[in-house]
């Protein structure tokens, strides 16, 4: 136990402070504080990745990114989640699970379709075993494109979501 | 016996392989002697050979190379003898096999589909060279017939394919009696992608870039295993600092991996400190390759003929310096879980696989050297940096978490030796070929070590150079029933840990 704490107290706190300006992150709480009372929860759906869009997702919960700081939970069921994050091309396989997974968040809900796949299908395209989209099985408010989106990308999507208007695809960074 | 002499060519390139055309009727006797002298099944699928015939494919690791046989089926009568009494893991490639072209093993132990649920009917082969690759009409969903154990107090928990992590979708069955796992039954193919249809109507550049995307994770080792294919085929040598680039980069991706999953290890059994400090290790090795090639998982940077980008004097210092640092690190944290009596409490003897138990099912890869399986292409088959840098294969006897968490320790400094090596002796010259070479027609096969086990892709080009078939195998498809048999008698909590030890891959094994 000792050898732990000792362990925590050299790294000290690697979380690190957000490049979002001042206005955006404030905008940002005071959607979490109306919309959520305080916490937004996430319920994440694999529909057939690669799993590059997880590693990713699994990359926002190293300790750099804060993310119980910011307000933000990943939960075990749909049913306590406000927004599913939905990751491929939707396989035929898998689109009555997300279908079903979807019918059982709670109103009002928000889905981003992440990567390239969750967009149009990327490399898979559309094929007698992938839908070629996540918008093709479920109503879709924000894409957050990439292959994978990087972790930032990701918290932004998250971000437009929550804060502004359904139906924008987030440009791809250079 | 004797045994049949059938025709042998060898292939060129990178991997020592050799094809022969055997006939269904030899099929079983030459399995049963090359399994007496040692070798294993790696791969089994299938390729429409147009009006005549189909040919059935297996891949044989055997000593010193890889034995590919071909064997041609009539179309009327597309069947072949079973193999799975022969190779364990040929049960679910038979199966996939069946459910995407059409090829019946006779005899085989169970006939459940295996990669197909309700995307395309039973008559239909959507791999066969007449079906576009369109959908069919979507199918009512038919419950999975699971294995199902009667008794006094069992009961069943159903688990996927939407799991309470962030992983991959799958089905898990289990029938426990209290908190006891008696028996698990898995079905997957929820991430199918009709990858081996889409590869078809690719370019060979194209292909290299889908095969980096069959399992995320193992991005470098799939493309580089397809790069291999593809350059066997074209008859053209790699650059030798390309192959040194691409050793370094999969050493890199088994780093991160292993770094990742140490994390997830400590996580299940409640030692999140053990997580965040493991994590913060992996995100900046992650930065670290945003910085040299813009990728954080090296995505893309295996090409046709090479690799995407060399590096710089300073690239090579700064991966240089993080090498040491990490081997600090992680020696501290290694100490950390061996002290730790409560960790230790929940690896010791959770999930066991015995050696014998190893060897009957054929378990390979990282989880194979954990249960005493000594298979390690990079030292089996070393291909060119390889053979020169001696690398020290990381085994355990043991068999549980305990040792599948102590290989990933071994490989990661393994790995940051051999990473500095690399470096070190790095050849100068080119590291992409200056043009492609012409279209040819022709096979060939490819065969690396990821960071989980073998990647094997076998690949035929036509006259034009176009994708006839290719077909990439992860070892997942081989180690997934293992895991079955690792959970028996183990408690569900320990679940989830027994199955972050293996951490198989659900897109590589679906397609």
């Amino acid at each position: 136990m000792a050898n732990i704490l000792n362990e925590i107290l050299r790294h000290g706190v690697r979380s690190e402070s957000f490049s979002w300006p001042q206005a955006d992150l404030e905008t940002w709480q005071q959607a979490l504080w109306q919309r959520f009372g305080r916490a937004l929860v996430i319920r994440h759906v694999d529909a057939g990745s690669c799993n590059g869009c997880e590693l990713e997702i699994h990359a926002l919960n190293a300790p750099q990114y804060n993310l119980t700081g910011l307000g933000l939970r990943f939960s075990a069921s749909p049913r306590h989640a406000d927004l599913l994050l939905v990751t491929g091309p939707v396989s035929r396989h898998m689109e009555e699970a997300l279908r079903r997974t979807y019918a059982a968040l709670p109103e009002p809900r928000w889905v981003v379709a992440v990567g390239d796949c969750g967009h149009d299908g990327g490399v898979f395209g559309k094929s007698y075993a992938c839908l070629g989209g996540v918008s093709q099985v479920v109503p879709v408010d924000v894409v957050v494109v990439g292959c994978p989106p990087t972790p930032l990308q990701l918290l932004e999507g998250i971000w437009r979501a929550v804060t502004s208007a359904r139906g924008s695809i987030l440009p791809r960074p250079e | 016996m004797t045994t049949p002499m059938p025709l042998v060519r060898t292939l060129p390139g990178a991997v020592p392989a050799w094809q022969e055309t055997v006939s269904r009727e030899d099929l079983r006797s030459l399995c049963l002697t090359q399994k007496e002298r040692g070798a294993r099944l790696v791969s089994l699928w299938g390729s429409d050979e147009g009006e005549e015939n189909f040919d059935l494919h297996l891949a044989l690791a055997v000593q010193g190379g890889l034995c590919w046989l071909r064997v041609p089926l009539p179309t009327h009568d597309p069947t072949y003898p079973a193999l799975d009494d022969v190779f364990a893991n040929a049960n679910r490639l038979q199966r996939a096999t069946q459910d995407l072209l059409g090829l019946l093993a006779q005899g085989a132990a169970e006939g459940r589909p295996w990669l197909r649920h309700n995307a395309w009917p039973v008559d239909r082969f959507p791999l066969r060279k007449g079906e576009e690759g369109q959908a069919y009409p979507l199918l009512e969903q038919k419950p999975y017939p699971f294995v199902t154990v009667s008794g006094q107090g069992v009961h069943e928990i159903p688990v996927g394919p939407v799991h309470a992590g962030i992983i991959e979708p799958g089905h898990f069955r289990f029938s426990v009696v209290g908190e006891r796992v008696l028996r698990l039954d898995t079905q997957l193919g929820y991430t199918h992608k009709g990858i081996e249809k889409r590869a078809e109507s690719l370019a060979p550049t194209e292909l290299i870039h889908l095969a980096g995307r069959v399992s995320g994770d193992s991005t470098v080792a799939g493309a580089w295993a397809t790069a291999q294919a593809l350059e066997s085929i074209l008859g053209r040598q790699v650059p030798e600092r390309a192959e040194w680039l691409r050793a370094l980069w999969l050493e890199r991706e088994r780093l991160v991996n292993h770094l990742g999953d140490l994390g997830y290890l400590c996580n299940d059994v409640g030692l999140s400190a053990g997580f965040s400090l493991f994590w913060a290790l992996k995100e900046t090795a992650l930065r670290t390759h945003e910085g040299l090639v813009g990728h954080r998982y090296l995505y893309d940077q295996i090409l046709l003929g090479g690799v995407a980008q060399g590096l710089t004097v300073r690239d090579c210092q700064s991966l240089r310096e993080e090498c040491a640092t990490l081997e600090r690190e992680v020696h501290r944290l290694q100490d950390l879980l061996q002290e730790h009596a409560g960790v230790q409490d929940r690896y010791l003897n959770t999930g066991q696989v015995t050696p014998a138990l190893a060897a009957r099912l054929g378990l390979v890869g990282l989880a194979g050297r954990a249960s005493a399986q000594a298979w390690d292409l990079r030292v089996s088959c070393p291909t060119v940096p390889y053979a020169q840098a001696e690398v020290r294969m990381a085994t355990r006897t043991q068999g549980d978490v305990a040792a599948r968490v102590a290989v990933r320790f071994d490989e990661i400094f393994e790995s940051l030796r051999l990473i500095r090596y690399f470096i070190e002796y790095l050849p100068p010259g080119p590291s992409l070929w200056d043009a492609l070479p012409p279209p040819r027609a022709g096979v060939g096969v490819g065969w690396v070590e990821g960071w989980r086990g073998e990647v094997f892709v076998a690949l035929e080009l036509g006259a034009q150079g176009q994708v006839r078939r290719w077909h990439p195998e992860d070892v997942s498809m081989s180690n997934w029933p293992v895991l079955e048999h690792a959970v028996q008698g183990n408690i569900v909590p320990d679940f989830p840990l027994i199955n972050k030890s293996f951490n198989l891959s659900y897109s590589g094994q679906d397609g």
